[in-house]
């Protein structure tokens, strides 16, 4: 089996896979991990785990990329004449949802069904002041499956959950658009990197984790880290690109560089050791600020057990938390390449060099 | 007055694998008002075998006439507009990235975080809007306006679309159950119930179609359409808001103008246009004769096609019929199988028995 990242990106992207409900995205990446490790396996909260046994003699030093597969989207919270009410998993900006196409995996018949359906607004007389020319919280807007009520009623309860389904697009430029490239791109970048590695020598053992439950709060990330223990760990998420509506914190430009974290949830001696690898190597990169933290699994990384080093990646987005997010093919890319080379590169007595001064 | 004319030929329409793929094409082609050339391809296309005369007009309206057999024949014009709403391109602002303006009833709340499709040739683009980790909560509280979206095409695809070009949603037509989901299901339905009345034409009158342009801008088509045709009745088949969603607050939704699953709607006055006491008398009896599902469109405002067609010339008696549909002018309407096919069924058997006689003045008007 050849690994090629913009289809297995787009087959990553047509599926749901929601905090608490990894299922269909572990059984899109399990295939491809499984060609390229020695062993995967699921631990207690979903996170997918794949190790390649590295070349170095045992106790060998381990590294692990972790990068969240979960995706934000809504839930059922009740019916009314065959339309849902709805609540949001994760953080989702309720002004993008009216006229969203979305999927119910309805449980209510005993097996799952998938259910196409769209959010609605409501016409304004059915709404209350504020909802005639205002953003409508979420609480006024409805999905509509286009199954009468009788069916609805059959297929579907409150706690359903709902999936964006808007189709991944490529776009000029090498860049596509989907839903949940945040942060299925950093699955398919870390993909990449053990593709490369599964072609190279290395030392270490590495063991990548599609991590679930980030955007609730890197749940899978705290009990990965723990289950594994490694001696470093590389995060990778998705960070903000420049566009349109973008604001005015430091933003990247698609296509031209990855970001590396720097901040307080990264160790600087892997920042500097990661630096000089792309430095070494001419890959592009620009130093993503993150102050007080990165809003992302590292944090869950760096504090478990007595503490893990953690370096981190970012792939520039744009429209973050959209279903039309938009990356850069060549991001990532050159992200899954950073980490193989960095990792094919690490001598067994690396974390020597990780050192507080 | 209504009695079923011998010579009518038994149509039931359905929606077989070749009619869902015509309407396929129409409801994913991208036609905005002023730029209709998609649509009038598609008719053209679907009516080159037909014994009709046809050509477009001044406007871009396709014309279209079926001459019936027998004499003393109505000449009865049905309009349904091929334009919908959308998008043009109207400045440049950066790598890919495009202001846009709206054209026709877009809420600007329908646009944000949507995929699009730009020009003759469907280029993908998004609109996108900043993510919610960087806005504040002034900033939630306001509606992302039209002139701070972009319409993006992705790096260098500056060469690929130019201003001026529309765009649209790029919703692709669905079915979902007993209900069909589409973007440009208005007015789309009813160019397929035109191209299918015209396939299927009664010989009892001479049918002047009217496929027409700028209806979303004030039925600009319609009206010079209806002075060419001169006809003696004149009909709007277009699609109207079936609003029969639940209230916030669980009260009763008294005003949902239509309601899915109620069949065509029958208009007796809308915003536009009186509709004539005889022809929505011959379009009930005829529904309920032929034992189709029938309702009236609750009266108020909106318009459509007939609106102009009414105040051609010296007047020309009409009336409108719709499928009821859900979220019109949004990323996708809805509407019920059902309701489409009814409505087209009830628009064949009405015209099959049409007749002189239902101009003579109504008793009691």
């Amino acid at each position: 089996m050849t690994f090629e990242t913009i289809p297995f990106l787009k087959s990553m992207l047509s599926v749901a896979g929601l905090s608490g409900y990894e299922a269909p995205i572990r059984d899109v990446v399990t295939p491809v991990w499984q060609e390229l490790s020695d062993r995967t396996w699921v631990n207690s909260h979903g996170s997918l785990h794949a190790i390649r046994y590295g070349e170095g003699t045992e106790p060998r030093p381990k590294v692990m990329i972790a990068a969240h597969m979960d995706a934000i989207g809504l839930m059922v919270t009740g019916i009314e004449d065959g339309f849902l009410r709805i609540t949001q998993v994760g953080g989702v900006d309720p002004r993008i949802l009216p006229g969203q196409m979305v999927m119910v995996h309805g449980s209510n018949s005993g097996e799952s069904v998938e259910l196409p359906g769209m959010v609605v607004m409501p016409p304004a007389h059915l709404l209350p002041k504020d909802g005639k020319s205002g953003p409508l919280p979420q609480k006024y807007l409805l999905v509509d499956s286009g199954l009468r009520a009788k069916e609805v009623n059959k297929l579907v309860r409150v706690g359903d959950v709902i999936s964006f389904a808007t189709e991944p697009c490529e776009l000029s430029g090498d860049t596509l658009s989907g839903h949940t490239l945040d942060n299925r791109a950093s699955v398919a970048a870390t993909t990449v990197a053990l593709d490369l590695l599964s072609r190279r020598k290395h030392l270490w053992d590495v063991i990548a984790v599609a991590t679930s439950q980030e955007e609730v709060g890197g749940i899978g990330a705290m009990g990965s880290s723990f289950d594994i223990m490694p001696d470093f760990a590389i995060v990778i998420d998705v960070t903000f690109a420049k566009g349109p509506g973008g604001g005015d914190t430091v933003l990247f430009d698609l296509g031209k560089t990855v970001p590396i974290t720097w901040g307080s949830c990264v160790h600087p001696a892997l920042y500097n050791a990661m630096k000089a690898t792309a430095d070494e190597y001419e890959i592009p990169v620009a130093r993503d600020f993150a102050p007080s933290g990165s809003g992302t699994d590292a944090y869950d990384v760096q504090v478990a057990q007595a503490g893990i080093p953690v370096v981190e990646l970012g792939i520039p987005l744009r429209y973050m938390h959209t279903p039309v997010e938009v990356v850069s093919i060549k991001d990532i890319k050159r992200a899954g390449r950073l980490m193989a080379e960095f990792i094919s590169n690490l001598p067994l007595d690396f974390m020597n060099t990780v050192k507080w001064e | 007055m209504a009695r079923k004319v011998e010579n009518s030929k038994k149509y039931s329409p359905r929606l077989g694998k070749q009619e869902l793929d015509l309407l396929t094409r129409l409801s994913n082609a991208l036609a905005v008002s002023g730029d209709e050339q998609e649509v009038r391809e598609i008719v053209y296309e679907e009516l080159s075998a037909l014994d009709v005369s046809m050509h477009t007009d001044a406007m871009g309206n396709v014309l279209v006439k079926h001459e019936g057999k027998g004499a003393d024949r109505l000449k009865v014009m049905v309009a349904a507009h091929m334009d919908e709403v959308g998008m043009m391109l109207t400045k440049e602002d950066g790598d890919g990235f495009f202001e846009f303006v709206v054209i026709g009833g877009v809420d600007p709340r329908q646009l944000v975080g949507k995929p699009v499709m730009v020009g003759r040739k469907h280029v993908p683009g998004v609109i996108g809007a900043k993510a919610i980790h960087l806005t504040t909560k002034e900033e939630r509280e306001q509606v992302l306006k039209v002139n701070s979206l972009r319409i993006d095409v992705g790096l260098g695809g500056s060469k690929l679309v130019e201003i001026g070009d529309r765009a649209t949603f790029s919703t692709s037509l669905a079915v979902l159950g007993p209900s069909l989901r589409g973007k440009a299901l208005d007015d789309r339905l009813g160019v397929f119930n035109l191209i299918q009345l015209l396939k299927n034409a009664p010989e009892n009158i001479d049918l002047l179609a009217a496929f027409t342009v700028q209806e979303e801008l004030g039925l600009r088509g319609a009206t010079v359409a209806a002075y060419h045709f001169n006809p003696d009745i004149g009909i709007a088949m277009d699609s109207t808001p079936a609003n029969d969603l639940p209230h916030f607050d669980g009260e009763a939704n008294p005003t949902h103008n239509t309601k899915l699953d109620g069949g065509p709607a029958i208009y007796l006055m809308d915003g536009a246009t009186i509709g004539d006491r005889r022809l929505v008398k011959w379009l009930t009896e005829t529904a309920d004769a032929e034992k189709i599902p029938w309702q009236y469109r609750q009266p108020g405002k909106g318009g459509t096609d007939a609106g102009a067609i009414h105040k051609t010339r010296a007047g020309v008696p009409s009336v409108s019929v719709s499928v009821p549909q859900r979220y019109l002018h949004s990323p996708a309407g809805m509407v019920r199988i059902d309701d489409e096919l009814n409505t087209l069924r009830l628009m064949h058997a009405a015209l099959s028995r049409l007749e002189r006689s239902i101009l003579n003045p109504q008793e009691n008007n």
